[in-house]
């Protein structure tokens, strides 16, 4: 499989071998990420950031990936001050984009706003995001910090919070089922995965367990990857508040846990984890968000071309 | 398919046999109206057209259409394939059937259905045409839109564009 030129659009696009080889890349180019190395693997190219819904991570991520990499980013900047707001269509700004750039990455609201802009354009889009849909980056950093800090082939973990929702869970355990990965979802009865996608993972033989106790479930786990509850998804703030703190993970939690435990969540965290755990050998909630510009830089890397 | 004639088939000739044109048979049951409404039938049209509703086939019941002085074109039968993946198109001439094919469920479809997530990208004011992959399961039509891969299985007919 050739990368240079590849769109980055879904996860169900990726088998492992090339996951594989995608976090194989990103391990080689953490010294540079790290700021430990130099590197001008990129030098003299130009990647476009359009992003139509606000990010802090993503965003970052991908400007520093570049820079790391002696190349230099565009930036859309706010929606309000371009011709987006004059009413220029996406079709339209994506190829003007085109005219600027190696390779486009795109935040917006609507689904299937990656998948279209690839087919109006040569160069590679990377999906950051579209509506509910796919985030396929997350889930190539959610991957290699489960590699990194704990394993992923058969890797025990409980996916915790608001599963129904949550676009990253739903590309996450799609991407565990090619690793065998045992699988337990903690949520609510009103936030559980859709069936479809659970269905989905048991006709791949993955073995998937639902409960809503975060005690039960921390028990026999490598680790565990904690999501966001929206508080918009609850009418009534008392319901929303048991199911909170049902779900809150603390220290005295964690002394049920095997001490090689490691915790993750894809930020921001409203209240979900307890500060005190930040100490802990379990965090790896940061370290995580760090891994986001390796993974990056190996993808741009590999869609420009430079790297194979 | 049997060459000799049912009875009930004989029934059905009872509407008044056509010279030229075009025979839908073996619509799934209740789905006739929906193919007139495919056909732009009869707002498009001048031709007299009967409907069977209810005829008993080899299979259970299923609806007929037919129609005098037209043949159908390709984006015509894609949509009749979608609501009824097992119709015959007998094509009628001088009163007899000149040829008759069974619809071919196509893999891809493109400007046929509208998606049904209303933050579909193919929803939008953008300038694309909306595409779904064509899958069939147990007899009945499975779509998925390229664009947000939603799947549609029911009521197809309410959705076509
Ligand atoms: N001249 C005609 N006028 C109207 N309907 C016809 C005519 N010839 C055949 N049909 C109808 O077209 C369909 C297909 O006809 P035929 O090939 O004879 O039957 P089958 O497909 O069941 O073997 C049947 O529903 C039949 O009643
Ligand atoms: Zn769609």
């Amino acid at each position: 499989m050739t990368f240079k030129d590849l769109n980055i659009i879904s996860m169900k696009d990726f088998s492992r071998d090339t996951i594989d080889h995608i976090l194989n890349t990103a391990e080689k180019l953490e010294p540079v990420a790290r700021g430990l190395e130099k590197s001008d693997l990129l030098d003299g190219k130009v990647l476009s950031l359009l992003f139509f819904e606000p990010s802090t991570r993503t965003r970052m991520s991908f400007e520093t990936a570049m820079i790391r990499l002696g190349g230099r980013v565009l930036n859309l900047g706010s929606v309000e001050a371009s011709s987006i707001a004059k009413g220029e269509s996406l079709a339209d700004t994506i190829r003007v984009v085109e005219g600027y750039s190696d390779a486009i990455v795109l935040r917006h609201p609507k689904e299937g706003s990656a998948q279209m802009a690839s087919e109006l354009v040569s160069v590679p889009i990377i999906n950051a995001g579209d509506g509910a849909g796919h985030h396929p980056t997350q889930t190539f950093l959610d991957l290699y910090t489960i590699r990194q800090e704990s394993h992923l082939d058969g890797v025990k973990i409980a996916i915790a919070g608001d599963l129904k929702y949550g676009r990253t869970v739903h590309s996450l355990c799609y991407a565990l089922s090619l690793y065998g990965a045992e699988i337990t979802l903690v949520s609510p009865k009103e936030l559980r995965l859709p069936d479809e996608i659970i269905y989905d993972l048991k006709k791949r033989n993955i073995k998937v367990t639902q409960t809503d106790s975060i005690e039960e479930a921390i028990r026999n786990i490598e680790v565990l990857y904690v999501t966001r509850i929206q508080k918009e998804r609850f009418p009534d703030p008392a319901e929303y508040n048991k199911v909170a703190s049902n779900l809150l993970i603390t220290p005295q939690l964690l002394e049920k846990a095997d001490p090689k435990l490691k915790i993750m969540h894809p930020l921001p965290r409203i209240n979900e984890i307890d500060p005190r755990v930040d100490d802990t050998d379990h965090a790896c909630y940061f370290n995580q968000s760090f891994y986001g510009v390796p993974v990056r830089m190996a993808l741009l890397a590999l869609v420009m071309g430079v790297l194979e | 398919m049997t060459p000799n004639k049912s009875p009930t088939q004989k029934r059905e000739l009872r509407v008044r046999p056509i010279e030229n044109g075009t025979v839908i048979d073996h619509i799934k049951a209740g789905q006739s109206l929906n193919v007139l409404r495919i056909l732009g039938i009869p707002d498009s049209s001048e031709d007299v057209v009967s409907v069977v509703i209810n005829a008993s086939g080899e299979h259970g019941k299923k609806d007929v259409v037919k129609i005098e002085n037209r043949e159908l074109n390709v984006r015509e039968v894609d949509k009749i394939t979608l609501i009824a993946p097992n119709a015959v198109i007998n094509i009628i001439r001088h009163f007899d059937v000149f040829e008759k094919k069974h619809v071919v469920i196509p893999q891809n479809i493109e400007g046929v259905v509208r998606c049904i997530n209303p933050n579909c990208i193919s929803n939008s004011s953008e300038p694309v045409t909306s595409k779904f992959t064509v899958t069939s399961a147990k007899g009945k039509i499975v779509l998925q839109c390229k664009y947000c891969e939603r799947v549609i299985t029911e009521n197809i007919a309410d959705r076509l564009l």
